[in-house]
C-alpha cells in the first residue's frame, strides 16, 4: 500500500481541508447553498465513518468526490420526485431555450461556428473555470439537472429518463439544449471575447 | 443530406446514445463539406472533456 495514503493518515482535519473544493463542486450542481453545505457535511461524515474502507488506490480527493456524487444523485432523485412532470413537459413544448434562432429556416447556421483554438489549454486556467461555472448556472433548472446527471455524475440517459420520468427523446432534447446553452455562453464570454489575461 | 441543425442535434445525441449507421454516415458526409459543423463537433467534445475535468 502506498504509505502516503494509509487510512490512519486521514485525520478529520485533513478531510476538512477538502471542504471548499467539495462545496464548490456541490454548489455548481445543486445551485442552493444550504443543500450544497448539507451534502458536503454528510459526505465528510460518511468519509470519517468509513475511513478504514479507503483503499488508498485513488487520491483522497477522488474518493471524497465519489461519495459526494452519490449524495448529489440522491438529492436529484428526491427533487425529481417533487417536480411535477407537467412543468418539464411544458418547458419542452414551449420551446423554452430553443436554439432555432441560431439557424436559417433552411437549417444552415446563421453564424458558422468558429474554431476554438487549442481549447484544452483553457482547462488549466482558473478564469476559464469561473466563466464555465457562470455559464453552467445560466441553464434552466431541469435542463441543468439532466446535464449534471449525465456529464458530471456519469449516469446513462436510461437512468436519467427513469429518474425524471421523461421519454428518451425528451431527455436528448434537454441534453442538447444544455450543451447548446453552455456552448453559446462560452463562445460569447470566453472564446469570442477579448481576454487579455488568457 | 442532413442540415446543420440536424447535425447539431445528432452530434449531441452521439454523446448519449449509439447512432445508427445511416445517421453516422450522414454525419461523416456532412463533416466533409461543412467546416462550421466540424468546429461544432470539436466544441461539443471539448465541453464533454471539460465536464470530466471539472474543477481541476
Amino acid at each position: 500500500m502506498n504509505n502516503q495514503t494509509k487510512p490512519d493518515h486521514i485525520s478529520a482535519g485533513a478531510l476538512d481541508e477538502y471542504r471548499p473544493y467539495l462545496l464548490r463542486y456541490a454548489l455548481l450542481q445543486l445551485r442552493d447553498n444550504a443543500l450544497a453545505e448539507d451534502a458536503v457535511q454528510e459526505t465528510l461524515l460518511a468519509a470519517l465513518e468509513s475511513r478504514s474502507k479507503f483503499s488508498g488506490k485513488s487520491s483522497a480527493k477522488t474518493w471524497l468526490t465519489g461519495i459526494l456524487k452519490h449524495k448529489i444523485i440522491d438529492l436529484f432523485r428526491k427533487q425529481a420526485k417533487e417536480t411535477t412532470q407537467v412543468s418539464i413537459e411544458m418547458a419542452l413544448e414551449s420551446g423554452a431555450g430553443d436554439f432555432d434562432a441560431l439557424f436559417h429556416p433552411d437549417g444552415h447556421w446563421n453564424t458558422l461556428p468558429q474554431s476554438w483554438a487549442d481549447p484544452l489549454k483553457n482547462l488549466e486556467n482558473k478564469k476559464f473555470w469561473e466563466i464555465f461555472e457562470i455559464c453552467a448556472k445560466l441553464m434552466p433548472a431541469n435542463t441543468a439537472r439532466a446535464f449534471m446527471m449525465r456529464e458530471f455524475l456519469g449516469l446513462s440517459t436510461e437512468e436519467i429518463c427513469k429518474d425524471m420520468q421523461i421519454s428518451a427523446t425528451n431527455c436528448w432534447v434537454m441534453l442538447y439544449r444544455a450543451r447548446m446553452s453552455l456552448r453559446l455562453c462560452l463562445q460569447h464570454n470566453w472564446f469570442g471575447g477579448n481576454f487579455e489575461g488568457k | 443530406m442532413l442540415t446543420c441543425k440536424e447535425v447539431s442535434k445528432l452530434v449531441s445525441q452521439s454523446l448519449d446514445r449509439r447512432l445508427s449507421l445511416v445517421e453516422w454516415v450522414g454525419l461523416r458526409l456532412h463533416f466533409v463539406l461543412c467546416e462550421g459543423c466540424r468546429h461544432f463537433r470539436e466544441q461539443m467534445a471539448f465541453i464533454h472533456r471539460a465536464c470530466q475535468r471539472y474543477p481541476d
